[in-house]
């Protein structure tokens, strides 16, 4: 029996459908492809002298020559973007998640709706708008009199609510995908709605779930206009809460218009750098992904 | 799919395509330089009709990129020209200078250079140094790259990686928005934007150096150190339309809106 | 059922205070923001740098910017997510995914100068509405796809069996039985999709450009209204009044967007699902 499309076409009209979807899908595809042949490209410079390796190995970032020649070392701004995204995740996913649940199974339908257009809202205000909001209230008040208050900690604070809207709609929508009759049959049991968000619901759209946090990951890795203005941006390994790092996208954005040359090819490295972390992380989760029973960690080995 | 695109693509031709038909005069480049020019563009365009001044922002960098590839007619670079950019010819529209800024509600008004010198080398940390209130100093630097740390470290003979920053900003305006929410730091930005935000209420105060007031009268004047010079670039081979917008641009005439955006017009002899 | 209503008051608390950090950073864009706007401000184009005149050019590009945007990706998402939902588990599907996931990370600085290399030089468009419009579709294809995949694959199998039992073709089942039920999960992906590609800044100052007069046609360049909040708010000074305006202008046209969208699924499932 046949349960899915576009696997054995009978008629000339399906056979058609069959070629679009996987032309369109391969369209798709290809896209990354292009855009790491482009980063490759504009990287080559770089990639010739001083060579990929110099990228791990020098002690930190310096990549105008002022005579005492330059140093391209990411690893500093490897682990600040790992941290932020970490941070990020930490925050978001239990608020989001928390909310998907309450506005699918919990909240009473005018809150429900309310809710649910508020946080569509968010998903849609840009990036420059969070940074903002954060570098003019948020920072001071971590900062107080002595300290400028940007650094990891208000960071991951404004990440986390551009990653929110991803996590909170996609928990929801998959919540909503989840067959009316478990939901009914359960509550015939006797189950309360938290139990069977608990015990039926949150099992049963677990893929959708896991799939939303997959997205943040990567909103979260890449995101750069709002993390640049309270991240503090001083080259330096993550340490204190309140200590100010770089990430990988924050050096990209802060010294692109201004770069040449050399200094230009070094930071489409920092580029493929970046992307060759995402697909490590990817990898990653799909790994733990596979395993039936082990979806939930893959969000977490995907923020770490 | 590709109906939609097709139409999507083809409809607004329909209703303009021949609006582009005129003299177009491309400028790509520093951000900036970019608000200016699209002044001065509005300007030429209503003198000069037929003509057509698009405005590009996305750093001095991609201004120079773009006019070496022909991808723009004129560039707009916020610096000097390096020495592998030797191709090129730079015309200076108009001067920025670059003030150390504190917060409002800080005492001090005033530092030598040597003091700036040991504030940024991490010598001096605390404000009770300076003869203001005690408190750890907050030090806001620039990215690297940026026409005004080149400058900064120029004058004050620094090496950008002895700079002990706590924060590092991009755009003048993020380093403005920081020291104004801080009230220990200390940052550098152009003197106009400070001077326009100081008006607008914002809680920052420009700093006196070795002295010397930040204002605009001292920068051309030459009295005070600091400045940059904001460039329109050609190539050795113009178009008669660039070369016209140059001559436009230089003009007195347009010292009204070089002010209006806070930067600092050449002198008269050019 | 303590344990229950512990948890439910858990619930209650987390989205309470989610709300509450958004009311007050929509509060915050009202309060400082509601001061320029007025008829005017909608319907000119900016002047004196953007600290004078409006933002009515800037409407009509960023309308333009996204129109491009989901015009292109919606249908290249759709079709690519109906394939990713049926072939679940093959190899290729698998594949588009991973590659997928990573494009959504790939930083907007980076599509910007991407879409800048190939769409408006080695493609001739030029800085361009059209440019920035393609770009914006490479960039929202992911999270488009994710979305509209996950919606697609929790229609019940049940109703799959039965579209097979009675013969129906597949061009049928995808667009009468699939489609309905999936569809307000789409709305989602859409409204995400629009939402990331209003509020994209980087990514458009190398395609779609800087210019803020009314564009004749898409290969015009054209601000579109996130560009011109961040010029605003950080290259020119004394313009953060109008910062927040234009940042609260764009709220409320996603807002009207979003319930735009919501309802049309609405209706589209009403009235296919008979």
């Amino acid at each position: 029996m046949r349960t899915s499309l576009a696997i054995a076409p009978r008629t000339r009209q399906d056979r058609a459908l069959g070629v679009v979807l996987r032309s369109s899908a391969l369209l798709a595809a290809s896209l990354i492809f292009l855009v790491l042949l482009f980063v490759v490209f504009e990287a080559r410079g770089a990639l010739a002298t001083p060579g990929f390796g110099a990228f791990f190995t020098d002690p930190s970032w310096h990549p105008v020559d002022d005579g005492t020649g330059s140093e391209y070392g990411v690893l500093p701004m490897l682990a600040a973007t790992l941290a932020t995204t970490f941070g990020a995740l930490l925050i978001a996913t239990p608020l989001g998640i928390g909310a998907g649940v309450f506005n699918a199974l919990v909240a009473p339908a005018p809150f429900a709706l309310l809710h649910r257009s508020l946080v569509e809202i968010l998903a849609g205000i840009p990036s420059v708008v969070y940074g903002l909001w954060g570098l003019v209230v948020l920072v001071p008040w971590i900062g107080g009199v002595s300290h400028s208050g940007q650094g990891l900690l208000a960071a991951s604070i404004v990440l986390s609510l551009m990653l929110l809207p991803t996590i909170t709609l996609s928990t929801e929508a998959a919540l909503l995908a989840v067959p009316k009759e478990q939901l009914q049959a359960a509550a015939a049991l006797g189950l309360g709605p938290i139990a069977r968000a608990r015990l039926v619901a949150v099992p049963a759209a677990r893929r959708g779930i896991v799939a939303g946090l997959v997205l943040a990951t990567g909103r979260a890795v890449g995101e750069t206009m709002a993390v640049l203005m309270v991240a503090g941006n001083v080259v330096a390994w993550p340490r204190g809460l309140r200590d100010p790092l770089r990430t990988l996208t924050g050096n990209i954005a802060l010294e692109m218009g201004y770069a040449t040359e050399s200094h230009r090819s070094a930071l489409f490295v920092v580029g493929l750098v970046l992307m060759l972390c995402v697909a490590l992380l990817v990898i990653l989760a799909g790994l733990f992904g596979s395993g039936k029973n082990h979806s939930v960690s893959a969000s977490g080995s995907a923020g770490r | 799919m590709k109906l939609i695109f097709a139409l999507l693509a083809m409809l607004p031709l329909a209703c303009g395509g021949q609006a582009s038909a005129g003299r177009v005069l491309t400028l790509t480049g520093s951000s900036t330089i970019a608000p200016l020019a699209a002044e001065m563009g509005l300007r030429f365009e209503a003198v000069n009709p037929g003509s057509r001044v698009d405005v590009q922002s996305g750093g001095s960098s991609r201004g120079i990129a773009d006019v070496r590839a022909g991808h723009a007619d004129i560039g707009m670079a916020s610096r000097a020209l390096a020495a592998s950019e030797e191709d090129l010819t730079p015309v200076t529209i108009a001067r920025d200078g670059v003030a150390l800024i504190v917060h409002a509600d800080n005492v001090v008004t005033e530092l030598t250079s040597e003091q700036v010198r040991r504030i940024y080398l991490g010598e001096a940390s605390d404000w009770s140094e300076f003869g203001g209130t005690s408190g750890p100093i907050t030090v806001v630097n620039k990215a690297e790259g940026r026409a005004t740390l080149t400058v900064f470290l120029e004058h004050f003979g620094l090496d950008s990686r002895a700079i002990q920053a706590d924060v590092i900003a991009g755009e003048n305006e993020q380093a403005i928005k920081t020291v104004a929410g801080t009230p220990g730091a200390i940052g550098y930005v152009s003197i106009g934007t400070a001077m326009v935000d100081r008006e607008a209420g914002v809680t920052i105060k420009l700093l006196a150096l070795d002295g010397v007031q930040a204002t605009h009268q001292n920068v051309s004047s030459g009295a005070y150190p600091l400045s940059r010079p904001l460039n329109l670039v050609l190539t050795t081979s113009p178009s008669p339309l660039a070369l016209e917008f140059i001559e436009f641009a230089r003009a007195p005439e347009q010292n009204d809106l070089i002010l209006r955006e806070s930067f600092v017009p050449m002198a008269e002899k050019l | 059922m303590r344990r229950e209503s512990g948890l439910k008051a858990l619930l209650w608390a987390i989205s309470m205070g989610v709300c509450a950090l958004l009311v007050w950073i929509v509060a915050d864009l009202v309060s400082r923001g509601t001061g320029p706007i007025s008829l005017e401000f909608l319907m000119a184009a900016p002047r004196d740098a953007g600290r004078a005149g409006g933002i009515g050019s800037l409407l009509v590009s960023t309308f333009w910017i996204v129109a491009v945007a989901t015009g292109v990706a919606l249908p290249i998402g759709f079709f690519s997510a109906v394939l990713l939902a049926e072939d679940t588990h093959s190899r290729m599907s698998r594949a588009v995914r991973s590659c997928l996931d990573m494009l959504n990370a790939v930083p907007s600085i980076v599509f910007g100068l991407f879409g800048n290399a190939l769409f408006c030089v080695a493609l001739g468009m030029g800085y361009s509405i059209l440019s920035g419009g393609l770009t914006l579709s490479c960039m929202i294809l992911p999270i488009l796809i994710r979305t509209m995949e996950q919606s697609l694959r929790a229609v019940p199998k049940e109703q799959r069996f039965a579209a097979s039992a009675l013969g129906l073709s597949d061009v049928t089942t995808l667009f009468r039985v699939l489609l309905p039920p999936a569809s307000s999960g789409m709305a989602v992906g859409l409204i995400l999709g629009v939402g990331r590609a209003l509020s994209e800044t980087a990514a458009l100052i190398f395609t779609a450009g800087y210019v803020t007069r009314f564009p004749d046609n898409l290969l015009d360049s054209g601000r579109s209204l996130s560009v011109h909040i961040f010029d605003l708010a950080m290259n020119v000074p004394g313009a953060d009044e109008r910062a927040y305006a234009s940042a609260l202008v764009l709220v409320v046209i996603l807002f009207v967007i979003n319930s735009c969208v919501r309802l049309a699924a609405r209706h589209f499932q009403a009235r296919l699902a008979t």
